[in-house]
């Protein structure tokens, strides 16, 4: 599959009044490629995700995909490019994995899954890929964290997007689910060509599967590059204002080990 | 572990046994329908009421006359109230992402009772309106009016779910006060229709307002249908639903419309009978989850089976006297929803 690159230039995305992000623009986000954006706290990261998604209304400039803006698309015909996870499944809600599968292919028709039986069996078939096939008649309350995550995951994916947007997938969750979550998205995203962007609160975990970090404070990008490039002290100080190390364990995956706060910075 | 061809085979049965539960609601509801018709001053044999109603409306004789004009009335309204206002809880429950949500929440009952109190304490109403359709076509236009401004203050203000919720107890709070003003400087008499009025009763029901009421469900419910699979995947969040393709906007505004005019229509006819639009879907949603391609028809039923019951309880609770079915309906459906809660948790 050779899916067009994604293209984000001269983004504003507010919420009212308040400008979260301004005049952002990012190089082209390759198919097939994981790009994770980190920073602290209140950087605008889920905000960017979610004005890239063009789920901020008011939101100015280009998100391209290839020649096409997804921006000035409607609802229905983005939805057929971009999925976008939000962190999350809400809870107290009484479907079953399979019922939401099945939703999200029907809420409004795709070429995917014309009738009834064809979105059942799609949906199947989009869990098995996951490997979470045996909870398809779960109810979600009765999911664990790492399980909603990939039900969540599986919805996303469900209607086969060319762009997946995920914000912090790996939130709430283990160790090993926060390891298992990630390798999945990376492998989904290689495999089928995406174009991948997830917002990651833990840096070794975003060095460590991601092709490209961009560091954002403030609403604008502060590095740009794979982790190696965009992962050194210098940022950790100027982003994240601490004194931090970046060290390489003994498999060869980056560590950042944060010393102390740099006093006077907040 | 369940295997993909178990998960099919599991989820065909699943349908099934939703279908099957919506048969048998449909069931319950006829046989409540039949035992509202058989209930009365006068008991009826079932024989005698199929009788009747198979011999056709003016058949002639007093059992027609009884079964036809007294009874059947009553009946039909019942079915129909509860289904209107189960269905409109339903949606907006799902719309405003909140389970005490009910058709009354955010002022349509208040508006429709401040539109009635005008109409029978001022005689104030629409111009043109003939004097037997002055309350309740007051209360109808109170109640849309009441939505509309609710939906211009949240459009206002660019606002979430929340804010509409907020601006709606406003508006509950704001109008309540008004039908407090009014009963405080309204006769003696006036205060008795109104108060009357207010406890929500089946003995307004004709045949032509049966006929509307069921006009604007028959409009309302292929729209409720097509948008099922919409409201489904709003129960997945705002932002979700929208990654689906959904106008999350659209879909809500097209919800609150057909809950403003269901429940303003039922408002305007039986008065307010605020508990079944509660009750009825998270009776729904316990029996066939919340699939809404099930939930909001297993709503309708609900709704149309409690309000029936309610309806037979309240010609049997004291006898000779007709007890106003607002105040049933809360007798009822309050155990009947306990003990559907304190089910629910021994099941999780």
């Amino acid at each position: 599959m050779s899916a067009p690159a994604l293209t984000v230039s001269g983004l504003r995305v507010a919420y009212g009044r308040k400008v979260i992000v301004n005049d952002l623009s990012l190089p082209p986000l390759l198919p097939g490629t994981l790009t994770a954006l980190v920073g602290p706290n209140a950087a605008g990261k889920s905000t960017l995700l979610r004005g890239i998604a063009g789920l901020v209304p008011g939101t100015r400039g280009q998100v391209r995909l290839g020649e096409r803006d997804l921006l000035r698309m409607s609802i229905p015909e983005r939805a057929q490019h971009l999925a976008y996870m939000p962190q999350g499944l809400p809870g107290g809600v009484a479907l079953t994995v399979m019922e939401t599968l099945v939703g999200a292919l029907r809420a409004v028709p795709t070429a995917l899954a014309p009738d009834g039986a064809s979105a059942a069996a799609h949906a199947i078939r989009v869990l098995e890929r996951l490997g979470i096939a045996h909870l398809a008649l779960r109810t979600l309350d009765r999911l664990s964290g790492g399980q909603r995550q990939l039900v969540g995951l599986a919805q996303a994916l469900a209607r086969e997007p060319s762009v997946v947007m995920l914000d912090e997938p790996t939130s709430a969750l283990d160790l090993r689910h926060q390891v298992s979550v990630m390798a999945l998205v990376r492998e989904t995203v290689l495999r089928s060509g995406l174009v991948g962007v997830v917002v990651l609160h833990d840096l070794a975990l975003a060095a460590r599967f991601a092709d490209r970090l961009v560091a954002l404070s403030e609403g604008a990008v502060q590095a740009d590059g794979t982790p190696a490039e965009t992962l050194t002290p210098d940022l950790l100080a100027r982003v994240y204002e601490v004194e931090a190390r970046v060290e390489r364990c003994s498999q060869g995956h980056l560590l950042v080990l944060a010393d102390s706060p740099i006093r006077g910075a907040a | 572990m369940l295997s993909a061809a178990e998960a099919a085979s599991g989820y065909r049965r699943l349908m099934l046994r939703r279908s099957v539960l919506l048969a048998a609601l449909t069931l319950g509801l006829v046989a409540a329908f039949l035992l509202d018709i058989a209930t009365g001053p006068a008991r009826l044999p079932l024989e005698t009421v199929l009788e009747a109603l198979l011999a056709g409306r003016g058949a002639g004789g007093p059992m027609s006359v009884i079964v036809w004009d007294v009874r059947l009335p009553y009946a039909v309204m019942a079915m129909l109230v509860g289904a209107a206002l189960a269905l409109s809880g339903a949606e907006m429950q799902t719309v405003l992402d909140n389970p005490l949500a009910s058709p009354f929440t955010l002022g349509v009952s208040s508006a429709a009772s401040l539109g009635a109190a005008l109409a029978i304490v001022l005689g104030r109403g629409i111009p043109f309106v003939p004097q037997d359709w002055l309350v309740p076509a007051n209360a109808f236009a109170f109640a849309l009016a009441a939505m509309f401004l609710l939906q211009f203050l949240a459009r206002l203000r660019g606002a979430g779910v929340q804010t509409l919720v907020l601006f709606g107890i406003a508006l509950v709070f704001a109008f309540n006060a008004l039908v407090a003003l009014i009963q405080f400087v309204a006769t003696e008499q006036a205060l008795q229709q109104l108060v009357f009025w207010s406890m929500g009763s089946l003995a307004r029901a004709t045949w032509d307002k049966i006929a509307i009421l069921a006009a604007v469900l028959l409009v309302a419910v292929p729209f409720s249908a097509r948008a099922a699979w919409r409201l489904t995947a709003l129960r997945l969040g705002e932002d979700r639903a929208r990654s689906f393709g959904v106008d999350t906007h659209a879909t809500r505004r097209g919800a609150l419309l057909r809950v403003s005019l269901l429940s303003g229509v039922s408002v305007a006819f039986v008065g307010t009978i605020g508990f079944v639009g509660l009750v009825g879907p998270h009776a729904a949603r316990l029996m066939v989850g919340e699939d809404h391609r099930f939930f909001l028809p297993a709503s309708a039923l609900c709704g149309a089976l409690l309000l029936s019951l309610s309806s037979v309880a309240g010609k049997l609770v004291i006898p000779g006297l007709l007890v106003p079915i607002g105040i049933v309906t809360a007798l009822i459906g309050v155990p009947v929803f306990v003990a559907l809660v304190l089910g629910r948790g021994r099941m999780a």
